[in-house]
């Protein structure tokens, strides 16, 4: 079947199986390799991307599904250059270690701070509760959701 | 995991849905969200020919006050369920458990129609909507029809919906009685509730004690008949069938629904 998505802010036609998971579509179809396949059964979240402004995950999603509609990939967060507040607190807070929950663990809190952009640190844990680290991981990727908030204040 | 091969089509309509449905007759499922049929189909333990999309009906998303009752669109998504301000002022208990269910991302996609259609014990809301005596509205090319979710519900992922018939709206009368609570007992932060409690007045349900979701009947008969919170718990797992699985044993599941229920009367009093 013929599917129509806006990956990242460019428009992508392609011709796939009617069985294609959104995130096939994107490592595959689309050749944006960073949304991890972790788990692959809606427990860990590597695979999370924005489906219209809001955390999904996206091996749980049909390509067909998401057709029509606008996905962001942690590739689309940066804009000219400069990384996205979120990617600058990982990096200066050291929210990742071996780096494969990082882009799952980036777009989770991307939407995370859209809905509630002055998070306490105990909602950041329960808004991070569909994304598991698996070097456990945690406090610096905290600390960096904090620090992101409080720079886009 | 990738599914098994389907043909998909995407429902502009909730009668082009029924349509879709009368076409392809048994070998057709509707998706709703997608968080409960997408996991079973990428495990094989589903293998449907023909996916019909209900994901375009914007128009089953809603949440409107009818006077006696709320009204919610069955495509209601959880994330809407938990934000909705309607919801949180008259009925806080399905607005509480709705931001129970799944993770952020799941509430995201999940709808509470595809969770009642999907009619899995463990699963919150449909013991939430039995403890708050919901109606369920169902459409079928034979037109609509009123269905109690006492009567719904007739085993493991079994409903009394016929093929091809659609869930379009949950009817939730506005309780009397305001105590409320939701306990949901897990291993980690996103399973399914070895058990659940939910609570509204003196309506008391079970999360997953059985193939269905229950009414504890005896909880609320001996609350019914002045017994304190702590008494009417101890009846708790009578009239169970929990099962024993990797998560838990049945013995282990009684135990639980005694202290959940304890801990669910005594909050939703607090409530009152």
């Amino acid at each position: 079947m013929k599917v129509d998505l806006t990956v990242n802010g460019k428009e992508i036609t392609a011709d796939v199986e009617d069985r294609l998971l959104l995130v096939h579509f994107l490592r595959d179809v689309a050749d944006l390799t960073a949304t991890n396949i972790g788990c692959d059964t809606t427990s860990c979240g590597a695979c999370t991307v924005l489906l219209d402004g809001e955390s999904v995950k996206s091996c749980t999603v049909l390509a067909a599904q998401a057709s029509g509609h606008e996905i962001t990939t942690v590739e689309g967060l940066a804009s000219n250059g400069t990384m996205h507040p979120v990617q600058q607190a990982f990096h200066e807070q050291h929210g990742l270690q071996c780096g494969f929950c990082t882009p799952g663990m980036v777009m989770a809190i991307v939407s995370l701070l859209k809905e509630n952009p002055h998070p306490t640190e105990e909602q950041v844990r329960i808004g991070l509760e569909g994304n598991l680290c698996r070097c456990t991981g945690y406090h610096n990727i905290v600390r960096a959701a904090l620090a992101a908030a409080e720079v886009s204040s | 995991m990738i599914p098994s091969s389907f043909i998909y089509k995407r429902a502009g309509s909730a009668e082009e849905a029924c349509d879709l449905a009368a076409e392809y007759g048994e070998e057709a499922k509707y998706l709703a969200g997608g968080h409960s049929l997408l996991p079973l189909m990428k495990l094989r333990l589903a293998a449907p020919e023909v996916i019909i999309d209900l994901g375009g009906l914007r128009d089953l998303s809603y949440v409107t006050d009818q006077g006696s009752y709320v009204a919610i669109g069955a495509l209601t998504r959880h994330h809407d369920v938990e934000h909705s301000d309607l919801l949180a002022r008259e009925l806080p208990l399905l607005a509480h458990a709705a931001g129970q269910v799944g993770d952020p991302q799941i509430r995201h996609r999940g709808t509470i129609g595809g969770s009642v259609a999907h009619a899995d014990p463990a699963s919150d809301l449909p013991a939430v909507l039995l403890a708050l005596d919901a109606t369920l509205v169902a459409r079928g090319t034979d037109g609509a029809r009123e269905i109690g979710i006492g009567e719904f519900f007739e085993g493991l992922f079994e409903t009394v919906l016929e093929p091809g018939e659609l869930l379009t709206e949950i009817r939730v009368p506005k309780p009397a009685a305001t105590g409320w609570s939701f306990q949901k007992f897990t291993q980690r932060a996103i399973d399914w509730a070895i058990v659940g409690v939910a609570v509204q007045g003196r309506r008391v349900a079970l999360v997953n004690m059985g193939g269905t979701p229950l009414r504890a009947a005896t909880v609320e008969a001996a609350l019914a008949d002045g017994a304190s919170s702590a008494d009417a718990a101890a009846h708790a797992a009578e009239g169970t069938s929990a099962a024993s699985d990797i998560r838990a044993s049945r013995e282990y599941r009684e135990h639980l629904a005694r202290v959940l229920v304890s801990r669910a009367l005594t909050e939703a009093s607090s409530r009152a």
